[in-house]
């Protein structure tokens, strides 16, 4: 009998990250492959109403820290924290979803419970009760499998590769009043864009390269708005300064994969590839009939984007009107 | 200001990666190795850094002979010395273990600030910086794209889902890099030529007085390589007009990818 997997969730500004709940719904899937418990730990601080919410991704026990000194993310803090729950329960797995604060956290802990980890995986099985997790390498050219030894096994899990699944648990919550410990960091001031949607979450990214032309990329800007997506650029215009940096998908960018990707004016170089083939289906809209980005691209359309992304969103429109 | 970066060498990023007969490692025979474009912004940070408050810039690797050449790179671009770990046992460590590694390599050596890179684009594990950082007991922060260093703090601004977080901390601190924090340079013909007379230290574990117990075996373990399933060329839609093509996609996203 296993000792159970623990879900680390994650929450901003009040609100689970989705992640979470993908790595909620793996974490149980993970439990009953193992015969074990989901327990999910629930950090912040002013939680109490969103406490109970694992429960319904499966969650047999929460444990709530809410704790004024975990009310951002800080390294330490949760480090010690995390820890310290890990002692206590000493759990077989420890599931969390590969943000960037939980790429953070997660290599943190692996160092200080010697405890083996895999980032970003896109899959996990269980084989005879041990864990392989699927990861890829090499910006995404490679897919591997990884078995994971000692404990507790840390996968952290790649932002939109797993399904989030409902299902219902005990939910029984345990208040934990932990001490956050020596912390050596100090929070000086947080800039949210809550308006935007995040790029590495969102369904559908939109996206624009050199062949955008400019600064302006108001045309896909509608086109993603009307999607409810984000906007995401290629490093060349990134480059050029018509994006931020924090916009570039690619191998020394974002990695995303979301169910719809709409390359514009990208040519399909590899290491754009390398931030969205996972991505469910790709569209490409680009002049060169010969672009690379076509041999990658689910549906392609050869033709200047300007004048095909506003008739591709005016057809979405009257789609949306009619259904 | 003691600054330390750590550099590993990768595959270009434009290299095609195959792999190896024993189905668990790539083939190294064709590959172009080159900094880690990350660990290039590590060291660009680290010249700025030194050039405003004084100081020293040692760039430190783990891995294979072949690693001399990103070292002296880093020493042309204007480091002032570099060393490298080359150990038989280095080879066969996951993440913790070259962490534990580099950790044993700063036993003796004085730092205020290591500068890491957030991941290597090898194995995109994104955790060797902030593990070195736990094992030393320092402070780290993560993908950084600004940072000041005064009055033996640094403040860095990270970036996080939507946006971006300030964070202060006391010296000694390490710092993971993010697009965003500088313009790596060129190395220029005088500093490649410069370069070659900076200090460069091979050494063995046994050197940094660590073994292969204090190691421990690796923790995660490649159990097979493969492919990705290659994305086949898809369907260009066609049509007489733009706007019936216009249509014809949203139709097909709509109706058969199901993605509307
Ligand atoms: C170490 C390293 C790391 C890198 N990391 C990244 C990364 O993370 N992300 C990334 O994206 N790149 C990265 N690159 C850069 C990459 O190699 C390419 O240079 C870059 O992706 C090209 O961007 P692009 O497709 O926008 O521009 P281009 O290759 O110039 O392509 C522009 C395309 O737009 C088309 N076009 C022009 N006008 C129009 C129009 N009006 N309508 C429709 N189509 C039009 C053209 O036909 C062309 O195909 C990296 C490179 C290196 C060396
Ligand atoms: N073998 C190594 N030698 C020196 N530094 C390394 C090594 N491996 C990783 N690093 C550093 O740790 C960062 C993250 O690497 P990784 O955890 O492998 O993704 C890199 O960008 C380097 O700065």
């Amino acid at each position: 009998m296993s000792n159970g997997v623990i879900a680390i969730t994650e929450q901003s500004e009040g609100f689970f990250r989705k992640v979470t709940y993908e790595a909620l719904s793996e974490g149980k899937r993970m439990a009953e492959s193992l015969g074990c418990d989901l327990i999910a730990i629930v950090l912040g601080s002013g939680i109490e109403n969103i406490s109970d919410e694992p429960c319904k991704y499966g969650a047999d026990k929460i444990i709530v820290v809410d704790n004024q000194a975990l009310s951002e993310y800080m390294t330490d803090a949760y480090t010690n924290v995390v820890a310290d729950i890990v002692n206590k329960e000493d759990p077989s797995v420890l599931i969390l979803g590969a943000s960037s604060q939980g790429k953070d956290l997660s290599a943190r802990l692996s160092a200080r419970l010697n405890a083996p980890l895999a980032m970003d995986c896109v899959e996990i099985r269980v084989e005879n009760g041990n864990i392989i997790a699927a990861r890829p390498m090499y910006g995404g050219k490679i897919l591997v499998d990884l078995a994971l030894e000692g404990k507790p096994q840390i996968v952290a899990v790649r932002p939109n590769a797993m399904s989030v699944v409902e299902s219902s648990g005990a939910g029984e919550i345990e208040k934990l009043d932990i001490d956050v410990g020596k912390t050596d960091l100090i929070f000086v001031e947080k800039q949210l864009d809550t308006g935007k949607v995040e790029l590495t979450e969102a369904d559908v990214v939109v996206s624009g390269g050199r062949g955008m032309g400019g600064a302006d990329f108001s045309v896909i800007e509608k086109f993603a708005e009307l999607l409810g997506g984000a906007v995401g650029a290629s490093r060349s215009a990134v480059d050029e300064g018509w994006r931020a940096a924090s916009d570039q998908v690619g191998q020394t960018g974002k990695v995303v994969s979301p169910n719809l990707y709409v390359a514009c004016g990208i040519s399909g170089a590899i290491q754009h590839l390398a931030g969205m083939s996972t991505s469910k289906v790709i569209v490409a809209v680009n002049k060169d009939a010969e672009a690379p980005i076509f041999s990658k691209a689910d549906y392609g359309i050869v033709g200047d984007l300007f004048e095909y992304i506003p008739l591709i969103t005016e057809e979405i429109k009257k789609l949306k009107a009619g259904s | 200001m003691e600054i330390i970066v750590l550099l590993k060498q990768v595959p270009a990023t434009e290299s095609f990666i195959g792999i190896a007969d024993d189905g668990v490692s790539i083939k190294t025979e064709d590959i172009k190795w080159v900094i880690n474009p990350y660990d290039e912004y590590a060291v660009e940070e680290a010249l700025r850094i030194r050039s405003e408050h004084g100081g020293t810039v040692t760039i430190i690797s783990a891995g294979p002979e072949r690693s001399v050449e990103a070292i002296r790179t880093a020493l042309a671009m204007g480091a002032d010395k570099g060393i490298l770990i080359k150990d038989p046992a280095a080879d066969k460590c996951d993440g913790i273990g070259i962490a534990r590694i580099l950790a044993a390599s700063l036993k003796n050596i004085k730092f205020d600030l290591i500068i890491a890179g957030q991941r290597a684009v090898d194995d995109d594990n994104f955790q060797v910086g902030t593990a070195l950082a736990e094992f030393l007991s320092i402070p780290n922060i993560s993908l950084v794209i600004k940072e000041e260093i005064s009055d033996g703090k640094i403040r860095c601004c990270r970036t996080v889902e939507g946006g971006t977080v300030v964070l202060e901390a006391l010296l000694p601190a390490l710092f993971t890099t993010q697009k965003g924090l500088n313009e790596p340079r060129y190395a220029s013909l005088p500093g490649i030529m410069k370069a070659k007379r900076k200090p460069l230290d091979i050494k063995s574990l046994s050197d940094i007085g660590i073994d292969a117990s204090e190691i421990g075996k690796p923790r995660t373990k490649i159990l097979a390589m493969k492919f990705p399933p290659e994305r086949e060329g898809g369907r260009i839609i066609k049509g007489d007009s733009s706007r019936s093509i216009a249509a014809e996609l949203v139709n097909v996203l709509y109706k058969e990818a199901k993605v509307l």
